[in-house]
């Protein structure tokens, strides 16, 4: 056993030594005089680099021959220089003063430029200081070479120190650069500037009649990439007025001709913002025409695979938008034999959505074609496509469902399976229409493993039990499985032999009474006993009723659920060609770093408030020209308690369909740990708490979450009653809770409380919540204290915001929406100074509105209560009228600022509102209306 | 505006050729991640854009046995990235002929020194090989050499920001000299009953330029717009264009207004116009074939080739590729025209034709053995479609025709443009069924 083992060490000692052997080698070539040594000791440095060997320790050896004359060496020396800088910042410095040198080189701009841009490559802070001064020359270098180097340069030093950058005047230079006669030095500035302007979260690169048509006249002499920085920034822009859109897109427009697929794809951008600046339609038609050819051509057979997968995802969101542009050419998204199959996919999703009653013929065709290839998920999803057409268009609903008579027809198992989905769906859309096929659809019983394709087959059985002749043999066949079958399908045997039952009493009675007998006593599934178990006690009272209910009329079905909602169309039309167009996802979803920062921690955002703005895009957001909508609070503040209850409802619904984990309440372990500790450390927390506090803050209303009449998930229980509301006592955010038992004889006791995932990370301190048993027809009023460590709902808060709560009792558990007011979640710290709310105000990527409340209150009340419950006066402006404006500041738990400026009237108070994300805006406004009118 | 984090050249085992960072955010290992993140799909599912739980996007592109990857951080601008993975193959290709891993490997640093001048902090810069070229050499080049290089290098710092950036000045030619081909590529797609699905043609027109100084070149065709815009009758054989896309050296907005064509052609082989014609065009070739099962054993192909094209053209190189069942054995073939082979790795025989003049037929049989033993996928082959190769000499399927090419230099050189005309299949494919 132990000689192996000495071998292996043996080996890798001598692998070691072999290796100490190759670096010495290294170190000696390196030092000498030998250009050609030198050099092909660093490829062979590099190339282990490369390889993920560590060579680092060749630093000096290798630093010190930066100063060659031998452009190549030069070279290789830089690119290890780069690599290693990281690790090394104290070697690096020994790189500085060859940086600075050549980057003052009198005779060859080539070198004054790799110069510069290798040490903006060296991300070490240490160093950036002694770049500066090379650098600001450079940008005012005679050549254009060096001066484009530079712009981008600028960007990558600051990210490494944004505040030196910006302190040296850098930004400011490179501001000027826009003003450069060189085309690609202006591309390369708009390019820095845009980079500066994500990190720093404010608006660098000013959008305004002059520098746009510096950048519409780089756009037309600089290389491919420059025009799309060019394109790329355009489209940020937001035209004063109709006039000026068509000017700019008509100077956009030729690039649609360009042979590279970026370029096109960044003019549609452009040309599809743009567009709806514009009031003729004839205009809007021209110019939406032009993006029709080039759009195709994105898509010929000679083009890249991943080119087309591209154009695809993004002609899908295009003629959402404006199907005009592309109607006719419908030829070019048929399939070809070898397209791979992430195109086909792709190419059916457009297909499906370019159907009309004239095309469907010739689509149907095609889509018939394909089902017969062999490639079995894009087979599906082509009889799923037919399918979509019937149910869009009902004129030809006739025609598909001919087509999927002949798919039937076919035998093959899993066409079969999919099209008698597709069919289900259909005949939910159209009862009664297509009878026709259901003896081919009745034959194909025995091929149907799929459990979707069961239980669809036997949704459709029970719905035609008075047609179907044998449907009592049949449903007794899918009976006898019925205990091993998946619960979808048991679901789907149950009703339709209830149907059965209620259609063909004769026929069904011996299968429905023993079915809810095995139901309600084998069975496992609540959801599936319940259903039993109200079914019989339906059918023991009122048959004519459950027949009723039964056979209830049900809400149609249309293929809107495949469309996406016109809002987030037209972010996704802003994000032409980026990865949000492919993800059909809004960026802030999917880039981890804007999602931290959505979900940023309350412990870091004193200090970086304003790093942290990176959340929004930096494109300009302006709502104040949207007006109405979203004003409620002269509305009912909190809802009545039977829409609360419908949406306790929906939720149950949700819970059951979807079967969120919300309530892991008891089993899993690191939680109950981690609940002890957190028992542990609240204990004093809640004390201070339930001391009558000062009490400086307004105090949030109960509001009925759970009504007496609603039953916990598990139907276990009802008769429980529940009121909450969040407040701020203080520093911390509490939970009131108030428990009403209005039952006769149960006692609810041992209380637990559970917050699914919310968008300020909010979660209880302790599962547990300390209570006194309820006894019936007693009260008790208890307090959960809530802290911002949970975990993170990645969607911005809606309006009305509420955070949905599973609430475990000893009987049942419950799950109730409460209702939330951004006034809890102010933070107590005032951190937003006079410059800092200058600074924000002018931000573009702030969202902005007007607002109006129409309530009379004294003005020195206002004050005084907006600064209890933390909004910060900033400064007081008076105009020349002496109307008086305010400004507050208050910051959110997570460090997101919310901007107010206020004028008061007698009979109403003014608001201007600036919030980082538009979806604050009417959080905010209700927050407001609160402080001013409650107490 | 967001750029490109990171860069990777992969082998197939997904082990790192070539590495570059941009970003400093970036896990080290992150190819690794991206190999793990591949193995999650077959050929079938996987798709080039995909993103991990960290939210990192992986961009890429197979080109022989390697990968090209992107890693992004961000919303980047995703064809944008692809453009440039494709210029990026494209350079090499120019630089090493074959780009695999071998000739990476063997010139590891030469592709260092391109992705530092294409690519710079992730943005893409220079990708123009005629300019790459005149810096980035394959041979070591060494400053101390003061004589000749040092002025190159003026004339390249030059080029790389010029108005003109894809011509240096000082071009000299003993006999100046343009030749044009228009490349147009047939790809249709015939229905059983001989009936056109689609067709579209792909053109192209590639140039190989070999003059002086900087000449003004003015491009004539056939344009039906051409001569609308210019308010005469247009020709009968006048082509309507789909879609028309140039070399960055042709003067858009000229073009947009009065649909000229006119620029300074770079020096040497580029493409200079590359268009669509979405029409409807006869077959050039049909293809029928018959099949017959004299026995569970035997198969037998009729296979009747016939083209469409006028008489005087003749196509060459025509191959035409006919699916057979996946375990079909023991071929025979007769034909009195070209020769017929069993290529059993694509489930076909390739029946070669030489020369395939116009308005001709020609007869193939074909008899194979099928085993007793069925394979699954035997009537797999009938869903396939027949593919066409070929080429066609001096013919245009759409009818594209150059009508002249003027050449003005200041020097006022006569300079001499020859045009050839080709047309290839492009995806030819009929449905057999």
């Amino acid at each position: 056993m132990s000689r192996p083992s000495a071998s292996t060490s043996s080996s890798s000692r001598s692998s070691r030594s072999r290796y100490g052997k190759e670096v010495k080698e290294l170190q000696d070539a390196l030092n000498q005089n030998k250009i050609e040594s030198k050099r092909d000791a660093i490829r062979k440095i590099i190339d282990a680099m490369t390889r993920g060997k560590d060579v680092s320790m060749l630093f000096p050896d290798v630093a010190k021959n930066m100063e060659t004359s031998n452009l190549e060496l030069k070279k290789l020396v830089y690119l290890y220089i780069i690599n290693y800088a990281k690790i090394m910042p104290d070697l690096a410095v020994m790189a500085v003063n060859s940086f600075r040198k050549d980057a003052r080189d009198k005779t060859n701009p080539f070198l004054r430029a790799l110069a510069i841009r290798t040490m903006g490559c060296i991300r070490v802070k240490l160093i950036t200081e002694y770049l500066l001064d090379p650098l600001k020359e450079s940008i005012k270098d005679e050549d254009s070479y060096v001066r484009k180097t530079a712009a981008i340069c600028i960007s990558k030093l600051y990210d490494v120190s944004p505040e030196l950058i910006e302190e040296q005047g850098l930004l400011k230079l490179l501001e000027n650069l826009l003003n450069d006669g060189n085309a690609m030095v202006v591309a390369n500035a708009v390019c820095a500037l845009l980079i500066v302007q994500e990190s720093k979260g404010t608006t660098m690169l000013q959008l305004n009649p002059y520098t746009i048509q510096k950048i519409l006249t780089a756009m037309n002499e600089c290389n491919e990439w420059g025009v799309i920085y060019c394109l790329d920034a355009l489209a940020m822009y937001i035209p004063e007025d109709g006039k000026e859109a068509e000017a700019i897109l008509e100077r956009v427009s030729p690039r649609l001709n360009h042979n590279n697929p970026g370029v096109v794809l960044s003019a549609c951008k452009i040309m599809m913002k743009f567009l709806d600046y514009l009031q003729n339609p004839e205009t809007i038609r021209q110019n939406a025409l032009k993006m029709t050819a080039p759009l195709i051509s994105l898509l010929s057979l000679g083009k890249e695979p991943e080119i087309q997968y591209v154009a695809l995802k993004n002609i899908n969101l295009i003629i959402q938008k404006r199907p005009i542009i592309i109607e006719k050419d419908i030829k070019v998204f048929f399939c070809n034999f070898n397209d791979p199959i992430y195109i086909k996919l792709q190419k059916l999703e457009v297909l499906s959505k370019l159907a009309n009653n004239d095309n469907i013929q010739q689509i149907l065709h095609e889509l018939k074609e394909y089902t017969q290839e062999v490639d079995v998920e894009f087979v599906r999803k082509s009889v799923r496509t037919i399918g979509r057409c019937a149910i869009k268009l009902e004129k030809a609903a006739e025609k598909c469902v001919t087509a999927l008579w002949e798919c039937l027809k076919t035998k093959v198992n899993y066409v079969v399976m999919e099209s008698i989905i597709v069919i289900r769906d259909i005949f939910r859309k159209y009862p009664r229409k297509y009878e026709m096929i259901l003896k081919d659809l009745c034959e194909n019983l025995k091929s149907i493993e799929d459990p979707e394709a069961k239980a669809s087959m036997i949704w459709i059985i029970g719905e035609y039990v008075d047609t179907i002749e044998n449907a009592d043999s049949l449903l007794g066949n899918f009976s006898e499985n019925f205990k091993d079958e998946p619960a979808n399908v048991q679901h789907q045997i149950l009703v339709a032999v209830m149907k059965l039952f209620l259609q063909r009493p004769n026929d069904g009675k011996e299968l429905i009474h023993n079915l809810l007998k095995t139901a309600t006593i084998e069975c496992e599934n609540p959801d599936l006993r319940d259903r039993a178990y109200i079914y019989w006690r339906m059918l023991s009272t009122d048959p004519e009723l459950a027949k009723k209910i039964v056979f209830t009329e049900r809400p149609t079905i249309s293929d809107s659920s495949y469309t996406i909602e016109n809002e987030l169309l037209d972010k996704l039309i802003e994000n032409i060609g980026n990865l949000s167009s492919v993800y059909t996802k809004k960026p802030e979803s999917f880039v981890k770093k804007l999602r931290d920062v959505l979900n940023s921690k309350i412990a870091d955002k004193i200090d970086d408030v304003y790093d942290q703005d990176q959340l929004m895009e930096g494109r300009p957001e302006d709502y104040s020209d949207q007006q109405g909508g979203s004003s409620n609070i002269n509305e009912n503040n909190y809802e009545t308690s039977s829409q609360i209850q419908s949406q306790i409802q929906q939720s149950q619904v949700q819970q059951v369909t979807q079967k969120i984990d919300l309530l892991d309440l008891d089993e899993n372990q690191p939680q109950q740990q981690q609940s002890q500790q957190q028992q542990q450390q609240q204990q004093l927390p809640t004390q201070q708490i339930q001391q009558p506090n000062q009490f400086q803050n307004i105090k949030i209303p109960f509001a009925e979450v759970l009504n007496s009449n609603t039953p916990g998930s598990q139907a276990q229980i009802q008769g429980l009653q529940i009121e909450a509301a969040f407040q701020k006592y203080g520093d911390k955010i509490v939970l009131d809770l108030k428990f009403t038992n209005k039952t006769q004889d149960k006692t609810f006791s041992a209380f637990g409380i559970k917050f699914n995932k919310n968008p300020f990370k909010l979660q209880p301190d302790a599962i547990e919540i300390q209570c006194q048993p309820v006894f019936p027809g007693s009260t008790q009023i208890a307090q959960s204290s809530i802290n911002t460590n949970g975990p993170a709902l990645e969607e911005p808060p809606q309006m009305p915001y509420k955070i949905q709560v599973a609430l475990k009792t000893n009987l049942d558990v419950f799950y109730i929406f409460i209702p939330m007011s951004l006034s809890v979640l102010f933070s107590n710290t005032a951190s937003i100074t006079q410059q800092k709310f200058i600074e924000l105000s002018q931000a573009q990527n702030m969202a902005r509105k007007q607002e109006v409340l129409q309530i009379q209150i004294d003005p020195l009340k206002m004050k005084e209560k907006l600064e209890r419950n933390y909004f910060f006066l900033i400064g007081v402006r008076k105009d020349e009228r002496g109307v008086e404006l305010l400004s507050y500041a208050a910051t959110l738990v997570n460090g997101m600022p919310l901007l107010v400026n206020v004028i008061h009237t007698p009979t109403a108070i003014n608001l201007q509102l600036q919030v980082p994300h538009p979806t604050l805006m009417p959080l905010l406004y209700q927050a407001i209306g609160f402080i001013l009118t409650l107490n | 505006m967001f750029g490109i984090s990171s860069i990777y050249i992969l082998d197939q085992k997904g082990r790192v050729l070539i590495s570059r960072q941009y970003r400093n955010e970036l896990p080290a290992n992150i190819h690794e991640t991206f190999n793990k993140k591949l193995l999650e799909f077959d050929e079938y599912t996987q798709k080039p854009v995909m993103i991990d739980k960290d939210g990192y996007t992986y961009i890429f592109i197979r080109h022989n046995n390697l990968i090209f990857m992107t890693v992004c951080s961000q919303n980047a601008n995703c064809l944008m990235i692809f453009s440039f993975l494709f210029r990026l193959v494209q350079v090499l290709q120019e630089y090493f002929v074959n780009v695999e891993e071998e000739s990476i490997r063997d010139n590891f640093v030469v592709v260092y020194e391109l992705l530092d001048e294409m690519l710079d902090n992730g943005y893409p810069q220079t990708t123009e090989f005629k300019i790459l070229k005149e810096f980035i050499k394959t041979e070591s080049f060494q400053l101390k050499d003061k004589k000749q290089p040092e002025q190159t290098n003026f004339n390249v710092v030059a080029l790389v920001s010029n108005k003109i950036s894809w011509r240096r000045e000082g071009i000299k030619y003993k006999k100046n000299e343009v030749f044009l081909d228009v490349i147009e590529k047939l790809n249709i797609l015939i229905g059983q009953q001989g009936n056109v699905i689609k067709s579209e043609i792909i053109g192209q027109v590639q140039v190989k330029c070999m003059l002086s100084g900087m000449p003004e070149l003015k491009l004539g065709l056939n344009d039906k717009a051409f001569f609308e815009a210019q308010g005469r009758q247009a020709k009968s054989r006048a082509v309507e264009f789909d879609d028309i896309k140039f070399h960055q050296c042709v003067r858009l907005s000229k073009f947009e207004n009065e649909r000229v064509i006119q620029f300074i052609p770079p020096d040497g082989d580029f493409e200079l116009i590359s268009y669509r014609l979405d029409i409807r065009v006869k077959p050039l070739f049909s293809v029928d074939v018959l099949i017959e099962r004299k026995s569970t054993t035997k198969i037998e192909f009729l296979v009747k080739a016939k083209s469409n094209f006028k008489p005087k053209s003749t196509a060459n190189n025509v191959e035409i590729f006919v699916p057979v069942p996946d375990d079909a054995e023991q071929p025979q073939f007769r034909t009195a025209h070209g020769s017929v082979n069993y290529m059993p790795e694509k489930e076909a025989m390739c029946w070669s034709i030489k020369q395939f003049g116009g308005q001709r037929d020609f007869m193939m049989n074909a008899v194979f053995h099928l085993p007793t033993i069925v394979s699954p996928n035997r009537d797999k082959f009938q869903k396939m479609p027949i593919n066409i190769t070929f080429e066609i000499p001096y013919f245009t399927v759409s009818g594209f025709q150059v009508r002249y090419l003027k050449i003005q230099d200041k020097s006022g050189y006569n300079a001499l443009p020859w045009v050839r005309y080709i047309t290839q299949n492009g995806e030819y494919q009929i449905r057999m069924n």
